[in-house]
């Protein structure tokens, strides 16, 4: 599970259900004091789940995407 | 009984603990003492004293720790290393006795001490005699923040550090921890069950990993304890040998050679990301970055690099992580840096792209006021020399923390990308017309922001703060590194101190 790091609001989605996605790609951006955030998957695998939506507040430790 | 020999003596110290527990250690990845001590130091020569500790009881030769004197690179070091084939690296009465002498050898002699620690804590049954009194572990301690600053201390951790002895890594400059073997807790997992009701395994509680990415007790993540004793062989070579006298330099090493510039890497969007260590990459001697807490608050970059073959410590905002903006964490990190660098005359150099310290309920209750004002005084106290340079932004107290104008760095330099102010374009203009806009017909406000954001750039404009002299050049991203040899060049001779008292109150 790729969880936000810090609070912001979800900018952009990168990924879909059922896309691969290798280490270090980034599955998603964020915005957050100002800054474009980038959210990088921590392992290869497989988009299992989008959990959150462009636009959607969220705070740190959210759940974001689920890889397996 | 036949009485035994001198030689049966010196068999039983340079065989440690009995053989099974040699083989537990071997399947757990783990050498034994003596062999860490030989990969430690140069060659064979090493003084030990006390290996003849506790040699009556039978079962714990040298005490379970060894210590002594060797050499690393060919600069003269003192060091403990806690024998785990023996009662688990427990400490008794001449455990704690030796361990003190090292430290008062270390004193005398002004030269750096490692602490090699494998050990499962104090032995309850002789708590009398190393527990509580004058020279009791306590002392260990004591003499640890004694040092402090005077002499580098390091602190390799190859297994447990249980309870007291966790304080042994907690006082030292920095810890190496192994993966998968090294943990520091108060208390065990089991322990943590019988009084608090906590089910939780050793790895999740007090892990390297844990420390190393999470509380930030650990600075270097390691593999193998081969890996971990190559670090500090390294890292010392950035130190001197005690405070009084500075690092060595090095041959010089041109940067690593690129495709693609500074000007190349450095995105024109000042919202969007960009990855610090390629810069960074591109301003030191190549191959010389010997980065410390990689892994925890990584939206600060700290880390001992070479420049010109001189040791310097760098400070960089990480766009790429959480934007680069300063937290609690982060701004934790880089005071015990600052202090560390400051210590041994090393310079620093700060590499600003920071949109400011983090800001909501979270990091309120977290006390992010007090963790930035810790980094904020080590950065004021330090007194190397100190250069400050803005890559791309600097705003409001991350400015000011990035060592601004106003805390005496040696220089202020600004690359043509930069911008300073107390907030960005869209942040002020919120700030400031917030009301205004939204008393607006819908239509008009888009061309009234842009406007505004427009004159908010030409009022921060770099050209406008240098001729303000609020800056004390601009140079374009190429010219960056030869901007720092020839400036480190010239503040070498650089001796001040910061002010006269007996100390100041350190936030905490």
């Amino acid at each position: 599970m790729i969880k936000a790091e810090m609070a912001g609001t979800v900018w952009k989605v990168l990924v879909k259900e059922g896309d691969s996605v290798e280490e270090g790609q980034e599955v998603m951006i964020l915005e957050s004091m100002k800054m474009e955030i980038p959210v990088e998957a921590e392992e290869a695998g497989v988009v299992k789940r989008v959990i959150v939506n462009e636009g959607d507040f969220i705070d740190v430790d959210a759940d974001l995407v689920e890889i397996e | 009984m036949t009485e035994k020999s001198y030689r049966d003596y010196k068999e039983q110290i340079a065989a440690g603990g009995a053989p099974k527990y040699h083989e537990k250690n071997a399947t757990q990845g783990k050498l034994f003492v003596r062999n860490r001590l030989q990969r430690l130091f140069d060659d064979d020569v090493f003084v030990e004293d006390g290996a003849f500790a506790n040699i009556m009881a039978g079962d714990l030769p040298a005490d379970g720790v060894v210590t002594g004197i060797g050499k690393i690179n060919g600069r003269t070091v003192c060091v403990m290393a806690n024998d785990s084939t023996i009662k688990a690296g427990s400490w008794g009465k001449r455990t704690v006795e030796k361990i003190i002498r090292i430290q008062e050898t270390a004193e005398k002699l002004e030269v750096p001490l490692l602490y090699l620690v494998d050990s499962a804590g104090a032995r309850i049954t002789d708590q009398i005699e190393m527990f509580p009194g004058r020279r009791g572990a306590g002392r260990i301690f004591y003499n640890q923040v004694k040092l402090s600053g005077r002499i580098p201390q390091i602190c390799l951790l190859f297994g447990p550090s249980a309870a007291g002895g966790a304080y042994i890594p907690a006082f030292c400059d920095i810890v190496v921890m192994v993966q998968g073997n090294a943990s520091m807790y108060l208390g065990s997992p089991r322990m943590a069950e019988k009084v608090i009701g906590e089910k939780v395994d050793l790895e999740t509680m007090g892990g390297a990993k844990m420390h190393c990415s999470v509380s930030g007790c650990g600075d270097v993540l390691a593999k193998t304890e081969e890996e971990a004793i190559d670090y500090a062989r390294r890292y010392l070579t950035y130190f001197p040998q005690n405070f009084r006298t500075k690092p060595n330099a090095v041959d010089s090493k041109q940067p690593q050679v690129f495709d693609d510039t500074l000007e190349d890497i450095i995105p024109k969007n000042q919202n969007a990301a960009f990855n610090m260590y390629q810069l960074i990459d591109r301003v030191i001697d190549e191959g010389s970055f010997c980065e410390i807490k990689k892994l925890f608050a990584k939206e600060l970059i700290t880390g001992l690099a070479r420049i010109d073959g001189q040791a310097v410590g760098i400070l960089a905002n990480q766009p790429k992580s959480k934007g680069g903006v300063l937290f609690h964490d982060s701004a934790d990190k880089a005071a015990k840096f600052i202090n560390l660098c400051d210590a041994f005359h090393i310079p620093l150099i700060f590499l600003s792209d920071v949109p400011g310290f983090m800001i909501g309920t979270q990091v309120e209750k977290l006390g992010i006021i007090r963790h930035g004002a810790k980094m904020i005084f080590a950065m004021s106290e330090a007194t190397v020399p100190k250069l400050s340079v803005i890559v791309r932004k600097a705003y409001g107290a991350g400015l000011y923390a990035m060592a601004g104008p106003a805390f005496e760095p040696d220089a202020c330099i600004a690359l043509t990308t930069a911008q300073i102010a107390v907030m960005g374009p869209e942040a002020a203009i919120n700030a400031v017309y917030a009301n205004k806009i939204e008393a607006m017909p819908e239509a008009e406000r888009a061309e009234f922001i842009a406007q505004k954001t427009a004159e908010y750039k030409e009022e921060i404009d770099v050209y406008r703060l240098a001729s303000e002299l609020v800056i004390d050049d601009v140079i374009e991203p190429n010219e960056l590194r030869q901007t720092l040899v020839t400036r480190l060049a010239a503040y070498k001779t650089k001796n001040v101190s910061f002010t006269e008292r007996k100390h100041g109150v350190n936030p905490v």
